[in-house]
């Protein structure tokens, strides 16, 4: 027990291991000797990557950087709190049903790595695999799905379709879309690799991890610009807690990509999109399968609480707005009863929304922009699933200066070759 | 919840409107400009973080096009169609 411990003080110098044993020793001292989680250490002046904004790529990013890489003199610089932004504010879904060829085994190996995150970061993850069942009402619909499945199944994903008896046997709770409703269910698709998790873990789990092995989490400061030196490279970033110096810095802000790299002179084929999402009142185990319901256009799966957490669609035109239009909210509750409609007596508690940046083609983008050592993770619609994946990938880039294969397709260069990566995979293209 | 003003039907939910996109700039001659200039053209668009200049249709109303300035912090129409009252 003693050696093993010792071992573990030597890998991971400051981080206490979450067991059992644990427990119970700071349970015997009333759980006042828990040491905190993670440091809040002064800022320096230079560091050898900056990345901005912890959330879950950017965590995920240091994670692999300091893991993989080796680099540990690393700084995430955060405008507001750890995890405060589109980390708490997604439905937590993790899937890799996807379309096309670049997509679908970036998200195969998200998902792996998602499902051996509590072991990695000894950090329990409330991992649930628990299935995502697809409700078809239209016939187009049905044939991009059946056109994905074969595609998915070229990549170990999982995929089946199944009919419209099984669908109701599976979720007893859809008694709507019968064969008098404008649109009647046709048929179902099985997706058994999904799952949800907890997102505050995922956030607090990579923090944990990342500062004990050196990486330094900077909260309340804001990053006002993006500094080029005479030579064109990136080399520092304004802080509202002053200059600080690095030659490569990483843009994982979601939303606010275009606000910060336009202050490098930088201009990218993004747009701000807000994304709905609401929660009901806690009730009793109704539905064990997250359901997604392309042609009505919402989702929801039910939350260990017993919360329905139900997502829409996004609003029209851009928006850095987060919280939800009356409209959008009335629509997606209407499309959720027309299946659902003994969810009319359900009570909705808490309604918010996101705000994050899409590319044209819906895909992501990775890579190093046209100012030298300044990346970008942005693009990411859905890009909760995408975490562990998206930070192997770009930690891979940062660290080599090469794509890894996974992401390759995700670059800035496709759109000047007009080669884009079409995406109906993801929520807007629903 | 927003309400346009329509210059023929008045201040309407912005529910009967379908948008048109942000107000790109104006077309150049591909002709004329390089390479980088033509994809940026194609591929990019405003994105303010403030007043976006965009293209609503009344589509559920009078079917007249028209041009705002939204903030794209608040929602709210710094600046409604030329000729609405």
């Amino acid at each position: 027990m003693l050696d093993l411990s010792l071992l573990i003080i030597k890998y991971m110098p400051m981080m206490q291991k979450y067991s059992a044993a644990a427990l119970l020793r700071h349970g015997l001292n009333r759980h006042t000797t828990w040491p905190r989680a993670w440091r809040c250490p002064p800022l320096k002046d230079a560091y050898d990557v900056i990345i901005i904004g912890a959330g879950g790529h950017g965590l995920a990013t240091a994670y692999h950087l300091a893991k993989d890489h080796g680099i540990t003199n690393v700084a995430i610089l955060e405008r507001g709190w750890l995890g405060g932004g589109n980390i708490a504010r997604n439905t937590v879904t993790i899937r890799s049903n996807y379309m096309r060829d670049a997509s679908i085994p970036f998200y195969v190996k998200s998902v792996a790595l998602y499902e051996g995150l509590t072991k990695a970061l000894n950090f329990n993850m409330m991992h649930s695999k628990r299935t995502m069942v697809d409700v078809v009402q239209t016939y187009p619909k049905m044939r991009e799905l059946r056109r994905r499945q074969l595609t998915m199944d070229i990549y170990g994903s999982t995929y089946e379709q199944i009919s419209v008896d099984a669908l109701r046997r599976r979720i007893p709770a859809l008694t709507g879309g019968g064969l008098d409703a404008r649109l009647p269910i046709i048929g179902g698709m099985v997706h058994t690799d999904a799952g949800v998790n907890r997102h505050d873990a995922v956030a607090w789990g990579y923090a944990r991890a990342i500062d004990a092995m050196g990486v330094e989490i900077h909260q309340q400061t804001a990053v006002e610009n993006l500094l080029r030196g005479a030579d064109g490279r990136i080399n520092g970033v304004q802080t509202n807690r002053g200059l600080v110096r690095a030659p490569k810095v990483v843009v994982a802000v979601s939303g606010h990509t275009t606000t910060l790299t336009e202050t490098a002179g930088l201009k990218l084929p993004l747009r701000t999109m807000n994304l709905t999402a609401f929660v009901s009142e806690p009730v009793k185990p109704l539905v064990d399968v997250i359901v997604n319901c392309p042609d009505a256009g919402f989702y929801f799966s039910q939350s260990d609480k017993g919360e329905m957490v139900i997502g829409g669609a996004p609003d029209m035109g851009q928006s850095f707005r987060r919280d939800i239009k009356q409209h959008v909210f009335e629509d997606t509750v209407t499309a959720m009863l027309s299946l659902f409609p003994s969810f009319k007596k359900l009570k909705l508690l808490r309604q918010w929304g996101g705000h994050l940046d899409i590319a044209h083609d819906a895909s992501p983008i990775m890579d190093q922009t046209d100012v030298p050592g300044l990346f970008i993770t942005a693009g990411w619609w859905g890009g909760y699933k995408a975490i562990p994946a998206g930070g192997l990938t770009l930690a891979h880039l940062v660290a080599t200066g090469r794509p890894h294969d996974l992401m390759s397709k995700f670059t800035l260069k496709r759109f000047r070759h007009l080669d884009y990566v079409m995406e109906s995979g993801t929520t807007t293209a629903r | 919840m927003m309400n346009i003003p329509c210059p023929f039907c008045g201040s309407r939910n912005e529910a009967e409107f379908a948008f048109g996109g942000p107000v790109k700039p104006d077309r150049p001659d591909p002709n004329t400009v390089s390479e980088g200039e033509w994809v940026a053209y194609l591929t990019q668009v405003p994105n303010p973080l403030g007043p976006v200049q965009e293209r609503w249709w009344h589509v559920k109303g009078c079917g007249m096009w028209l041009t705002i300035w939204r903030d794209t912090r608040t929602h709210d129409i710094v600046e409604g169609p030329a000729d609405a009252e």
